[in-house]
């Protein structure tokens, strides 16, 4: 009885010690999104390429969807861009692009420089659109089931251990369900 | 007279970027100036989006001034950020299950410490006094001058 007495400080701080452990591990760069397992905030912009058409939730519905926050400034957009270019050539999903808070000449002049890994792109000029999902650094990566509910966020860069370990198994799962 | 004037060149970017609201009466930009305090700047994430000048916190802030002059109240600007941000948007992170442990924790451990404190004092053995006998030879072994007390 005695000796359990003694041993309970040692318990309380191994276990103090361990949650401790734990949260320094964690990257506190990345914020749990509220949004995850819920349709995808409603939005309406024009495309990239041409300013007479729009796109909006409808355009993502129907398929599992990945949605690519970038834009041409944004300097991790470099590091992420050939990961992306190898997933479009595997056509696992399509890619939809959100250019945020760009100028369009800037976007379409660096899409035709490194190439386009996405089958369609929203122009977020002002950054509405990435204020409605919670877009607070570029790149973001939002995997969307067929009926456009977000299903997972990466946030940063995606590397190709995103994409072996989460992205495509997470396709395929949410590919399964109906 | 140049340092100075180079020192002001300096702080030009600064000043610029430090944008104007402005406000129908007092009592808005009060809640203007209180709201900033309390939302935080998610890329910066130590400081709230009134201290930062980082993209995002502007936008935010826009956000905030936006809602205020339509006339929304504070409850529902916060709702509309933690919407999208989640509850780490919040600097004062909210009263519910998930963080009592967050806000009650700190008092619980005080509580544990101060018991066991109680109970290692009630256990220490009563102090006692020396009997007649132990008197009675330290009065030898010190002399005579020994006082009594217990």
């Amino acid at each position: 009885m005695r000796r359990a007495i003694i041993l309970i400080p040692l318990v309380v701080f191994v276990a103090l010690a361990v949650l401790l452990a734990v949260g320094l591990t964690r990257n506190p760069a990345e914020v749990p999104s509220p949004l995850i397992g819920k349709p995808a905030p409603q939005f309406r912009v024009p495309t990239l390429a041409d300013p007479e058409r729009t796109i909006g939730n409808e355009d993502l519905k129907g398929q599992v969807t990945l949605v690519n926050v970038w834009a041409s400034w944004c300097v991790a957009c470099r590091d992420e861009h050939p990961v992306l270019m190898e997933l479009a050539a595997r056509k696992v999903a399509p890619i939809v692009g959100l250019d945020y808070k760009d100028a369009r000449e800037d976007g379409l002049a660096w899409l035709s420089r490194f190439g386009n890994p996405y089958q369609q792109i929203a122009y977020d000029r002002d950054g509405r659109v990435g204020l409605d999902w919670g877009v607070y650094g570029v790149p973001e990566t939002f995997v969307l089931d067929r009926h456009g509910v977000i299903r997972y966020k990466h946030i940063g860069p995606i590397t190709r251990q995103t994409v072996q370990e989460t992205l495509l198994p997470l396709i395929e799962r949410l590919k399964q369900e109906n | 007279m140049r340092r100075v004037l180079a020192l002001l060149a300096l702080l030009l970017p600064t000043l610029v970027a430090a944008q104007v609201y402005s406000f129908d009466d007092p009592a808005q930009e009060a809640r203007f100036r209180s709201l900033g305090q309390e939302l935080r700047c998610l890329v910066c994430q130590g400081q709230s989006i009134a201290d930062s000048n980082a993209e995002l916190a502007q936008d935010l802030k826009r956000e905030v001034y936006r809602m205020i002059r339509e006339g929304r109240s504070d409850q529902e600007i916060k709702d509309f950020m933690v919407a999208r941000y989640g509850d780490y948007v919040l600097l004062t992170p909210p009263m519910k299950s998930s963080t009592y442990l967050l806000w009650f924790g700190p008092f619980v451990l005080l509580a544990i410490g101060l018991a066991a404190l109680l109970v290692v004092i009630k256990r220490r053995p009563a102090k006692s006094g020396i009997s007649a006998e132990e008197r009675e030879r330290a009065r030898e072994l010190l002399g005579r001058d020994v006082q009594e007390h217990d």
